[in-house]
């Protein structure tokens, strides 16, 4: 064997880590190379076209990049500091955070109560479950088409309701102060049944037990709830917002196609809508970048700042 | 009457009602789940004229199914099929493979530094596809990849949530199995394609269902990196019809409905499957 051209403290730790055993041992070694070889596939996919751009996105957030001109140079925190500067920075961050704030108590609230409704094994539950379901797996751009028409100014359907109740009509994806309302209700009607479905699989791996010897003890059904379900269900609320604060933080497709310009005064243009604009449309790849990283901050903080505020409430069995 | 007989039929009089309650709120539920989609077949069949009526009609006076005929016709539908198609598939077929490979090392062979990978891994999951897409335009660039099917599959063929979704799989099946199969002299190929997989078949499907559902809806990817007619999946092809097709909702309604007919359909056939797998994921993560 050639170990002895290693020099001596890299071999020391080898042995340290158990490689040497692993190079030595031919049933470790093969152990070694399988594992190697059946990573690998993913492994450089992964290295290739995840990795790599991620790292070379932040040097990105640092260079002056046009697409069309060969305009290229290191600018340092520029990038960083034209995105606070600029009013733009804050209209889209508010913009998210308004649709954020417009969709997930609504969405929380109306799945799990919906999911305790279709909880109570009533008849024909598969066939509400599948209603509610219907919008989650058709595509995005379809759904959000017919949503267009509905919202169309002249006579959409959202109109001739309105009418029909002798109410003014509106001018909804028009108008800069309905719009994002607009926008934040077709993201709840799409995404409820998911919610609902989680929620009720929630609901259906809490023991009975529990609940008869609530109500045994002469528990309320809103005390069942309080004390029994929601604790109990508690990992299960909390997969459901992490998992919906950080879509809604990265919604898109729905809002190009409703709003394909952003809205009236931009009022639907929210943080990817952003980072779309500047690169694709205007070619600012490096500003895109700062932007794309403003966004990434934000939601590993997020992450992070519900692991430590809202996990330690949360009951696992 | 005895008191606790009165006291029954209070019970089960207040749980009836509840229940009826409980239906109502539910139908109506349903009814504005359902509605947009009555509403687009409604206006797919209805003629130019019939759109705009007030008060608007649920059921149009003719069925015209001409509308579907000439969707199709005005934009290229069946290359938009094939695109998604081979596109899902490849993406599908390829994350299965390479997934079941790496879960299974994560799974069952140990080597020095292998947690390490896995944690690499893990973090690579919290990075949003925003982030990557710009240097990853400019790697396709530089390739001469813009406007081909490699640039909307290759990228796309590992997931480390299939990775870890498969590895907690592989990890329930009993090892004395592999040490007994090892000991006959199987390899770990074998075993993996012969026992594991077979032995894994509901996670398999499961992943190759969510991999196909969610790239099949696939947009910003596919918006940037295709710029001809020809390379359009089904999402950016319909997108492109909403654009041009201005007012003529009949039409944008019957392409709509051409896009999510089969989806729909499969969803029908297997229901269980897809929200069994759904619920799995709220379970587990």
């Amino acid at each position: 064997m050639t170990t002895s051209t290693v020099p001596e403290p890299t071999r020391r730790r080898w042995a340290a880590a158990g490689i040497l055993e692993y190079i030595r041992h031919p049933l470790k070694r093969s152990d070694l190379l399988t594992g190697l070889g059946f990573l690998a596939p993913s492994a450089i996919v992964l290295l290739v076209f995840v990795i790599v751009p991620v790292v070379s996105a932040f040097l990105l957030s640092f260079t002056k990049w046009e697409l069309l001109s060969q305009d290229r140079a290191f600018i340092g925190l520029e990038n960083y500091i034209e995105f606070l500067r600029r009013p733009d920075l804050w209209r889209v961050i508010r913009n998210t955070l308004y649709f954020t704030v417009l969709k997930i108590p609504l969405d929380m609230a109306l799945s799990l109560s919906i999911a305790a409704l279709l909880n109570q094994k009533l008849r024909g539950q598969s066939l509400y479950r599948m209603a509610f379901f219907l919008p989650v797996i058709t595509s995005t751009v379809a759904v959000s088409a017919v949503w267009r028409w509905i919202y169309n100014p002249n006579l959409g359907l959202a109109n001739s309701v309105l009418k029909l109740l002798g109410l003014p009509s509106q001018t909804w994806l028009s108008d800069p102060d309905l719009a994002m309302p607009a926008v934040a209700l077709v993201a709840l009607w799409k995404g409820l049944g998911y919610d609902v479905v989680i929620f009720l699989a929630g609901l259906q791996n809490i023991p009975t037990v529990y609940l008869e010897a609530a109500q045994i003890d002469g528990a309320t059904g809103w005390q069942r709830f309080r004390h029994v379900v929601w604790p109990l269900l508690s990992p299960v609320t909390y997969f459901v917002l992490i998992m919906s604060v950080i879509n809604s933080f990265k919604v898109f497709s729905q809002i190009h196609v409703l709003t394909p310009r952003g809205g009236p005064l931009g009022s639907t243009e929210v943080l990817v809508f952003h980072v779309y604009r500047l690169a694709f449309q205007e070619y600012h790849f490096g500003r895109a970048a700062a932007v794309a990283f403003v966004l990434f901050a934000i939601v590993t903080l997020l992450t992070v700042l519900q692991r430590r505020f809202i996990e330690p409430r949360v009951h696992y069995e | 009457m005895s008191v606790s007989r009165m006291l029954q039929l209070n019970v089960t009089a207040r749980r009836r009602i509840g229940r009826t309650l409980s239906h109502l709120v539910l139908v109506a539920g349903s009814l504005l789940m359902i509605g947009p989609f009555l509403w687009m077949i409604s206006t797919a069949f209805k003629s130019e004229a019939e759109i705009y009526m007030y008060p608007p009609r649920w059921i149009p006076a003719d069925f015209l199914w001409q509308n579907f005929v000439r969707a199709w016709n005005t934009v290229p539908f069946g290359r938009f099929y094939l695109n998604s198609i081979m596109v899902t598939g490849i993406i599908t077929c390829g994350q299965v493979v390479t997934s079941a490979l790496a879960a299974y090392v994560f799974a069952r062979i140990q080597f020095p530094g292998r947690d390490a990978i896995f944690y690499l891994y893990l973090s690579t999951m919290m990075v949003p596809g925003q982030v990557t897409m710009l240097p990853l335009f400019l790697i396709m660039n530089r390739l001469g990849w813009i406007n081909t099917y490699q640039a909307l599959t290759v990228p796309f063929l590992a997931s480390v949530f299939a990775t870890f979704f498969l590895r907690q799989f592989f990890a329930t099946i009993p090892v004395e199995l592999e040490d007994a199969a090892r000991m006959d002299g199987c390899s770990r190929m074998r075993f993996l394609w012969q026992i594991m997989l077979p032995l894994s078949r509901p996670a398999l499907g499961a992943i190759a269902l969510f991999t196909f559902l969610g790239h099949w809806d696939d947009y910003l990817w596919p918006l940037i990196i295709t710029n001809s007619t020809r390379m359009r999946t089904l999402p950016i092809g319909l997108r492109f019809f909403v654009e041009e097709s201005g007012a003529q909702y009949n039409y944008m309604m019957a392409a709509a409905l051409i896009t999510i007919a089969p989806v729909i359909a499969l969803f029908f056939a297997a229901q269980r499957q897809f929200i069994e797998g759904i619920a799995l994921q709220g379970i587990k993560g």
